[in-house]
């Protein structure tokens, strides 16, 4: 894993600063979604090996959830986001 | 050739020249009446399996890399049954009853060390719940005993009882639980299997999964097509990769997990002793060296590697249970993939394709696991039923609301 993650709002930090929450790209459905939409979210994941997106959270800085994007395999980090422009892009 | 005393002395007589591969290295064949996915200890216990005590003949072992390099051969090497929930237990203990017969039905040392494992607890409300588990485990007929402060002083005068913030008050003993030598354990199953008829190919990746109207009818692999009748997949921390050749969509996440060995040292340390203040696992090895390993890194992995901070975590937790770890040296670390699934419990099902079965989720307790895994595995795809003590591993479970979440952790896989 990279040792350094380049936090949006503080800068370049030592990766032990945050603490992973876990994949980002499950979309929360809709409270009257079916049960099956809903299990999908919690349960189900594309677990990639190679690219993916996951929240992680800066716990030890601004305490923003980020979204770091980053390979599975050779743990290079290609992009670190703030979580709600990451939503707010996905949404538009 | 069946190993005993007398071969042994008669092979040294000889020079040693007289002893044959433990298995064969056989070319693909174009069909076969069920093939496994994964040479790994489950994938190779399945196969032993379906031959032996389900007669099922014509079986293939796929793995892409050599027997013994994934999981089976990173692990820490425990075996134990000392878990809380109905769904596990009963499943554990078949394990643990397969694993005490297990050098006499392979023919094949698996050096079997049943040293006992101690899980200590620092705080009142560990104690409690250590002590509900060991009752849980006595209902389902398994033995746990509770270690008092004092019984741990004269047993263990290494651990650090006074720490300010996890002082050691006790530990819940399993007897029967220990250790085992893993290469043999792959080894053994391999030549049972092998000395059953099962082929098990080496060096052969598994890159597709072909499908005619809804059924499998074979794997593409390095090694071209080969038809099946069933498809087992036994694939570990892979299991994501090669369940999406198939379309399935699984509660499955990747993580790595790292063990570390230290120098050889004088026999220190004689059960399996675990860590309540964090996740630490620690035994010494027939050849002296400390085997340990704790929490997994906490983010998706597919990379057999682990990174430093971890390691730093680990050890600081090892010299906070036994301060005299600090003088030994840590020789070789090492990272394993684990299939981590969604409450921490394995999966041992049928998937909506009706000739294609799975075997994944085993967290990082999969070694203990090794044999009723392949005989549970291995009944259900000769009988296409699922075996007693492994009814609660579905696939649905998560769905239906019937996790088993030993930790009560929830859908963290990181969390387990």
């Amino acid at each position: 894993m990279a040792s350094l993650i380049t936090c949006p709002h503080c800068g370049t930090r030592p990766k032990e600063e945050f603490a992973v929450r876990g994949d980002a790209t499950p979309l929360r459905p809709d409270p009257a979604a079916s049960d099956e939409a809903w299990a999908d979210y919690v349960f189900v994941r594309a677990n990639p090996r190679g690219r993916t997106f996951e929240h992680w959270q800066h716990v030890a800085g601004c305490r923003r959830f980020l979204v770091v994007e980053r390979d599975t395999v050779t743990h290079e980090v290609y992009s670190v986001t703030d979580g709600a422009a990451f939503s707010r892009g996905r949404m538009a | 050739m069946r190993y005993s005393a007398l071969s042994i002395l008669r092979n040294a007589f000889k020079g040693n020249l007289g002893w044959t591969p433990a298995w064969r290295q056989p070319e693909p064949k174009p069909h076969y009446d069920v093939i496994i996915v994964g040479g790994g200890g489950h994938g190779l216990s399945t196969a032993y399996y379906l031959a032996k005590e389900f007669g099922v003949r014509n079986i293939a072992v796929l793995e892409k890399g050599y027997l013994g390099s994934g999981n089976v051969g990173r692990n820490t090497t425990i075996v134990r049954s000392n878990y809380l929930l109905p769904g596990n237990e009963p499943f554990y203990e078949f394990s643990l009853k397969l694993w005490e017969g297990l050098e006499q039905d392979l023919n094949y040392n698996v050096m079997l060390s049943q040293r006992g494992i101690i899980n200590l607890y620092h705080s009142d409300g560990q104690r409690d719940d250590y002590l509900r588990r060991g009752n849980a485990m006595w209902m389902e007929g398994v033995a746990a005993e509770n270690l008092t402060r004092a019984q741990l002083k004269s047993m263990l005068p290494f651990l650090n009882f006074d720490h300010a913030r996890y002082p050691i008050l006790g530990g819940l003993l399993q007897k029967r639980a220990g250790t085992a030598r893993h290469d043999a354990v792959a080894w053994g199953y391999a030549r049972g299997a092998d000395r059953h008829g099962v082929d098990i190919i080496q060096h052969c990746e598994v890159t597709g999964i072909r499908r005619e109207n809804g059924v499998v009818t074979g794997v593409e692999t390095s090694k071209g097509f080969i038809g099946c009748g069933k498809l087992a997949l036994a694939a570990a921390g892979n299991t994501s990769v090669v369940g999406e050749m198939a379309g399935l969509k699984l509660p499955i996440e990747s993580h790595v997990l790292q063990a570390f060995v230290t120098e050889g040292i004088k026999p220190a340390i004689h059960h399996v002793i675990t860590y309540g203040g964090g996740h630490f696992y620690i035994s010494q090895s027939d050849k002296g060296g400390l085997v340990f390993g704790a929490e997994i890194d906490g983010f998706t992995s597919y990379a057999q590697r682990g990174n430093l901070a971890t390691a730093e975590h680990v050890m600081e937790e090892g010299v906070t249970m036994i301060p005299g770890l600090s003088r030994v040296r840590v020789l070789r670390a090492w990272g394993g993939v684990m299939d981590m699934s969604m409450d921490g419990s394995p999966i041992i099902d049928r998937t909506p394709i009706d000739n294609l079965y799975l075997n994944c989720g085993w967290c990082y307790g999969g070694f203990k696991a090794t044999p009723a895994s392949g005989f549970c595995f291995a009944h259900l795809i000769a009988k296409n039923d699922p075996h007693p003590v492994a009814r609660a591993l579905r696939l649905d479970r998560f769905e239906r609301g019937y996790e088993i979440d030993e930790h009560g952790a929830g859908p963290q896989p990181n969390l387990h």
